[in-house]
């Protein structure tokens, strides 16, 4: 049976088991005093039958795909797995989709193949059939023995629930190691093929792969200076903009502003925030940039139509809020006492700002400078909607640049394999970008925790 | 005391100063505004026009010896199929315009009509067979995406042709051309053309792919932020797991998409494209801001209540669950709304796993191909013929008015059910 | 010191004394019984005062804290203020350098003159009121900045020294009239916030000296200091007499006896009774001031 058939099954003898052991508990209530509700005795079987039953589904669904792709390579004679990779990978493909369609094959391998597919497949469901019926009658029987009410229900089902809740809270945990691990994982591939020298400090960028079989990654250069160079051009522009505005915007509504004028200010200035960046990227490609370019031509400058300027502006304007709501919490956090201090002394307000609260809230900014920085490094949609795809190696504003996570984007929305350095390249590149970001952001949280320890 | 002169002298200079302090800031906080303005008018401008289409007013023949049917043919559905809808819609073309001789002007002619209203005269007539008769059919069909720029933005582009204009004209003055609601934006799905594209099928997309991301990251995030508030040890593994709560939620949005690639379409095999691995990805993001603010509204539940219920006899999971997490709630769902919105405006980690192609029919479940909103958005931003620019402002005016809605549900939980202890 | 220790065991016995009487005899007649007061008692009137406030009253919001209060300080003189807690001590002295503008809600009314010049009218400069009138807080709050450009950071705005080796000049005679600058001098570009609590209060006096202003206002100086340090600070404040008007807001009764000329005594907002600080601690005029001074609350 499929796995949505079982899953009712596990559903159906759950609930049995639950109404059984409740019931049973309840019976033997009138003999004896429970130790827990009938309700827990009920919930203890269900879950006897059912997790048990669910989590092998649940594996069992994970991992099947690659224990099926497993069988058919084994099933397939020395000479069609000796091919190279790609060969292999096509022939296998074209067996799922033979297997997909349900039509007959000519090839005799490929029929074997899929003869071997069936039976593999079919075993494991019945294998699985068979468990999920026995872990399921399993906890009905022992609903109904006498050993039922000797058990401390609600204890045990209190602990089946606290483990539930700690995993869930490793899931977090599990999500990085599974980012640090694909990434890492498919990166080490790129790095067999292309060189980490060359690939971090390479000056040019034109990733084409291999047409032919026999030609392994040699045509393409996998140089990602231009990259770096243009994500930091882009977002030094996006940070020249919002850390200036973002701070000032954040003294005056925390020091002058009135209360009602900052009411009305502070959300307005989050709606930028929650602004998706893929409607930035919209007003940036089909605004900002033409309307820089015709400026700049009127000037008599040459602007590319996809210039570093329009896309580094409005991801300046997406970042402002990241610096006006960190370094507006860290203004705030200075004590009263010390503006009491300056202002005593006869300072005017801006004095106390200028000289007294903004050098004490100095890390806090920084830090929020620096995530707003991280930020900047990862945006997406803006740049691929805006900025360009030469990888240009130039410091020029005015010339369309590209960046880590265009490359990334573009690497992977095309029709290619998997495996081709091309496609890993990518992966290469998201190494890169985690590493950084998690880097700034560890550096720029520890500042800011420091920061509040010194005035708490 | 002298040092009274000295001081009066420096107040004139330093007032000044004050004064242009404040000055900057107003400035700084004006300019973001005006920036978000700016912004806002350029997609309300943009989009306007999509919101209107031209129509234009056809008799279309459907006696049956247009129809080329037999006396006594069975109107069955494979017949009334098989009829040449097109070819009806051009003779319709021909009667209202029976000057046009030469072969070149007649395709300009047939041009004037989009070229799915073949598709909707089928559908009528499959759906009503009685329509067949010796009376012709009276209907407005949608022009084609030139005429209908042309008309409701009156510019000329390459795209259109003098005697197009002059065909326009003529229609112009026997009220045969109107513009009115552009009802196709909302019903249909994704298409080559700009007059019959619409944004059904991501709305459906988007629906299926935040059901999975509500569905799976609201009961891991509010369980794991239990876990860490009420029952998490003080130890290493615990600091460890807040740790990588924070991190996750400022790891770039791409990085995630590698993740959904590596691990959930190349290992698991689940398909590409689908919600299913769209919502898994998505929550993946959601999770760090859902457990952040459940942990804050389960923190803001005072100690009062659960020693009193712990006093009762209760034991400590029976306490967080009858008591502390329906206080919570509140709290909890605000922030799951404002989790939702976010992963409502995703785009890029999608891109990588695959909603990116080209998608016609209306995903009607968690494992069909679908796109979503903000992926349909960038995609039709990339096309050149300008009716796509104000498909793509009219998007984003719906998505943003989701958004807005999403907001200012979560502020009016927060201000109504909120207790203040 | 042993004369101060005296006084401490004189005013004591006397305390003590005036208990056992009240208790037995009803020595009371000549006192001011009222719990509304009506009229403050005693000498809070001078002839050329340093600073003259009439019909003081503050409101925070709603709630008003200070009630009528007419008050003079002289000049050169160290007049104490106490009373129980929160009955406006503080909130009476923040007004005399218009520390309470920086509070939203705040309202002041009433006449507050320095050397007759009304500080609360229009033209008056808070500013340039600060710089005449400074004020050291309850809890030390240095800058964030090092011991020199604590003490500097006032002549700094206000330009008052002309070159380096002027300010150079204004920062350690500010420091050795606090009585700091020879536990500092070595390290003068070290953090403020490195000092010790009493340290750190002295520099904060430092700091304000370094403005020369005429009236320097202290908000329970050492009530955050260890009785060591209190007792520096007191002696400062004896010495500082010779340059400076100085109001004090003490909690601490002998505190007030030590270091200053007249008391005023605040109950709940109003000004009871003000007079020679022997005299109100040995023979209080009302029955308000003999409650507190006897410790019969607060």
């Amino acid at each position: 049976m499929n796995a949505s058939a079982l899953i009712f099954i596990i559903i159906g003898l759950s609930l049995i088991s639950y109404f059984s052991g409740r019931h049973r508990a309840s019976v033997s209530a009138k003999s004896q005093t429970l130790i827990a509700l009938p309700k827990h005795y009920g919930y203890m079987t269900a879950i006897w039958s059912g997790l048990p039953a669910l989590l092998l589904i649940i594996l069992w669904a994970m991992f099947k795909p690659a224990y099926l792709h497993e069988q058919i390579i084994q099933s397939l004679p020395a000479s069609v797995i000796l091919q190279a990779q790609d060969q292999l990978d096509l022939y296998v493909n074209s067996i799922n989709l033979a297997i997909e369609n349900g039509e007959p094959v000519e090839d005799p391998i490929m029929q074997k193949a899929m003869e071997s597919y069936q039976v593999a497949d079919s075993n494991s469901k019945w294998i699985l059939t068979t468990l999920v019926f026995v872990i399921g009658l399993s906890g009905i029987i022992f609903s109904l023995t006498g050993a039922l009410t000797k058990v401390q229900a609600r204890v045990k089902v209190e602990k089946v629930i606290r483990i539930f809740l700690m995993l869930c809270s490793a899931v977090a945990i599990v999500t990085t190691i599974g980012i640090v691990l694909s990434v890492l994982f498919e990166a080490l591939r790129f790095f067999e093929a292309v060189s980490f020298f060359d690939f971090v400090f390479g000056t040019t960028w034109s990733p084409q792969t291999a047409i032919r079989v026999d030609q392994v990654g040699s045509s393409g250069s996998f140089g990602a200076i231009p990259l770096f160079v243009g994500t930091i051009l882009i977002s030094l522009i996006a940070l020249i903009i919002a850390v200036p505005i973002g701070l000032l915007s954040a003294i005056y509504l925390s020091e002058y502003a009135s209360a009602k004028f900052r009411a009305i200010a502070k959300p307005a200035l989050e709606v930028l925030a929650g602004i998706p960046t893929v409607v930035y990227g919209f007003f940036a490609a089909l605004t900002v940039a033409p309307f820089i370019r015709d400026v700049g031509q009127s000037i008599g400058l040459t602007v590319a139509s996809e210039s570093a300027l329009a896309a580094g502006i409005v991801m300046g304007v997406m970042i402002i809020p990241f610096v006006s709501s960190l370094s507006d919490d860290v203004i705030n956090a200075v004590p009263q006492a010390m503006r009491d201090g300056s202002l005593g002394l006869g300072a005017t307000q801006s004095e106390t700002i200028k000289q007294v609260i903004i050098p004490a809230a100095l890390p806090g900014i920084v830090g929020g400078v620096l995530l707003a920085a991280s930020r900047a490094i990862g945006e997406t949609m803006i740049v691929v909607m805006a900025a360009g795809l030469s990888a240009k190696l130039t410091a020029n504003p005015l010339e369309a640049v590209t960046t880590v996570t265009v490359q990334i984007v573009t690497l992977l929305t095309g029709d290619q394999e998997f495996d081709s350095p091309k496609t890993l390249a990518a992966f290469a590149l998201g190494l890169m970008l985690f590493v950084t970001t998690l880097v700034l952001n560890v550096f720029a949280l520890h500042i800011v925790r420091k920061y509040r320890e010194q005035y708490e | 005391m002298n040092n009274t002169e000295t001081v009066k002298n420096s107040l004139k200079k330093r007032y000044a100063r004050e004064k242009r302090f404040q000055l900057y800031g107003r400035m700084a906080v004006w300019t973001g505004f005006i920036f978000l303005a700016i912004l806002l008018f350029d997609i309300i401008t943009k989009a306007t026009p999509a919101f209107q289409a031209t129509e234009i007013f056809l008799d279309i023949p459907l006696d049956p010896v247009t129809l080329e049917l037999q006396a006594d043919t069975q109107l069955d559905e494979e017949t009334l199929r098989a009829i040449d809808y097109a070819g009806l819609i051009k003779k319709s073309l021909r009667q209202a315009f029976p000057e046009v001789k030469k072969r070149k002007d007649k395709k300009l002619l047939y041009k004037l009509v989009s070229s799915g209203a073949e598709f909707k005269l089928r559908d009528m007539v499959i759906n009503n067979p009685q329509l067949i008769g010796n009376k012709p059919l009276s209907l407005w069909v949608l022009a084609d995406d030139d005429v209908d720029t042309f008309y409701k933005l009156e510019t000329v582009t390459s795209r259109i042709k003098e005697q197009q204009i002059g065909f326009i004209d003529k229609l112009k003055q026997d009220d045969r051309i109107r513009t009115s609601f552009n009802t196709t934006f909302f019903t249909h799905s994704d298409s080559r053309e700009p007059e019959q594209a619409g944004i059904r099928g991501a709305l459906m997309g988007s629906f299926w792919t935040l059901l999975v991301t509500l569905l799976i990251s609201l009961p891991v995030g509010i369980a794991a932020a239990v876990y860490l508030e009420e029952f998490a040890p003080q130890n290493k593994f615990t600091d460890f797991i807040e740790i990588n709560i924070n991190n996750l939620a400022a790891v770039p949005s791409i990085v995630f998409g590698l993740l959904g690639l590596a691990v959930f379409i190349n290992f698991f095999g689940i398909p590409r494209s689908a919600p299913l691995i769209g919502g898994l990805v998505l929550s993946l993001m959601t999770l760090p801001t859902i457990i952040i603010s459940s942990r804050a509204a389960l923190k803001s539940v005072p100690p009062s209540i659960k020693e009193a219920a712990l006093g009762l006899g209760a034991s400590h999971m029976q306490t967080v669950f009858h008591h502390v997490l329906p206080l919570a709630m509140p709290g909890i769902l605000t922030g799951a709304i404002i989790g939702m919105a976010q992963a409502l405006g995703e785009t890029a980690p999608l891109l990588m796993i695959g909603m990116v192609a080209f998608i016609v029919d209306v995903p009607g479940g968690f494992l069909d191909s679908a796109t979503v909103l903000p992926v349909q958005i960038y995609l039709w931003s990339d096309s050149p013929e300008r009716a796509f620019t104000a498909l793509t402002a009219a998007t984003i005016l719906v998505l943003l008015g989701f958004l807005a809605v999403m907001n200012a549900i979560a502020i009016y939980l927060r201000k109504h059910f909120e207790r203040r202890w | 010191m042993t004369t101060q220790v005296n006084g401490l065991d004189s005013l004591a016995l006397r305390a003590d004394d005036m208990a056992t009487q009240n208790n037995s005899e009803n020595l009371t007649a000549d006192k001011h019984q009222d719990v509304e007061v009506l009229e403050t008692i005693g000498e809070n009137i001078l002839e050329n005062p340093k600073f003259s406030t009439r019909n003081v009253n503050v409101f925070y919001g709603e709630k008003q804290a200070i009630f009528d209060a007419s008050l003079d300080i002289g000049q050169n003189e160290v007049i104490a203020l106490i009373g129980p807690s929160g009955c406006g001590k503080s909130t009476y002295l923040r007004a005399l350098n218009r520390m309470n503008d920086t509070i939203d809600s705040c309202r002041v009314s009433g006449q507050l003159k320095l050397d007759g010049e009304d500080i609360y009218d229009k033209k008056m400069d808070p500013v340039l009121l600060r710089a005449r009138v400074g004020m050291v807080f309850q809890k030390p709050n240095p800058f964030p900045k090092s011991i020199y450009d604590n003490v500097a950071y006032g002549p700094r705005i206000h330009g008052l020294a002309k070159n380096s080796t002027d300010l150079d000049e204004i920062v350690i005679t500010s420091l050795e009239r606090a009585g700091l600058f020879n536990e500092v001098k070595d390290r003068l570009t070290a953090p403020g916030t490195g000092l010790s609590g009493g340290q750190q209060q002295r520099l904060c006096i430092a700091r304000t000296i370094a403005v020369s202003p005429e009236v320097i206002l202290m908000d329970e100086p050492a009530s955050a200091l260890d009785p060591i340090a209190t007792a520096i600070i007191e002696e400062l404040i004896d010495e500082l007499r010779e340059n400076y008007t100085i109001a004090i807001v003490t909690h601490s009764m002998q505190q007030a006896a030590r270091v200053s000329q007249r008391t005023a005594y605040f109950h709940l907002g109003k000004l009871v009774e003000v007079g020679e600080t022997n005299l109100i601690f040995t023979n209080p005029r009302h029955q308000l001031t003999e409650n507190y001074i006897t410790g019969k609350f607060g």
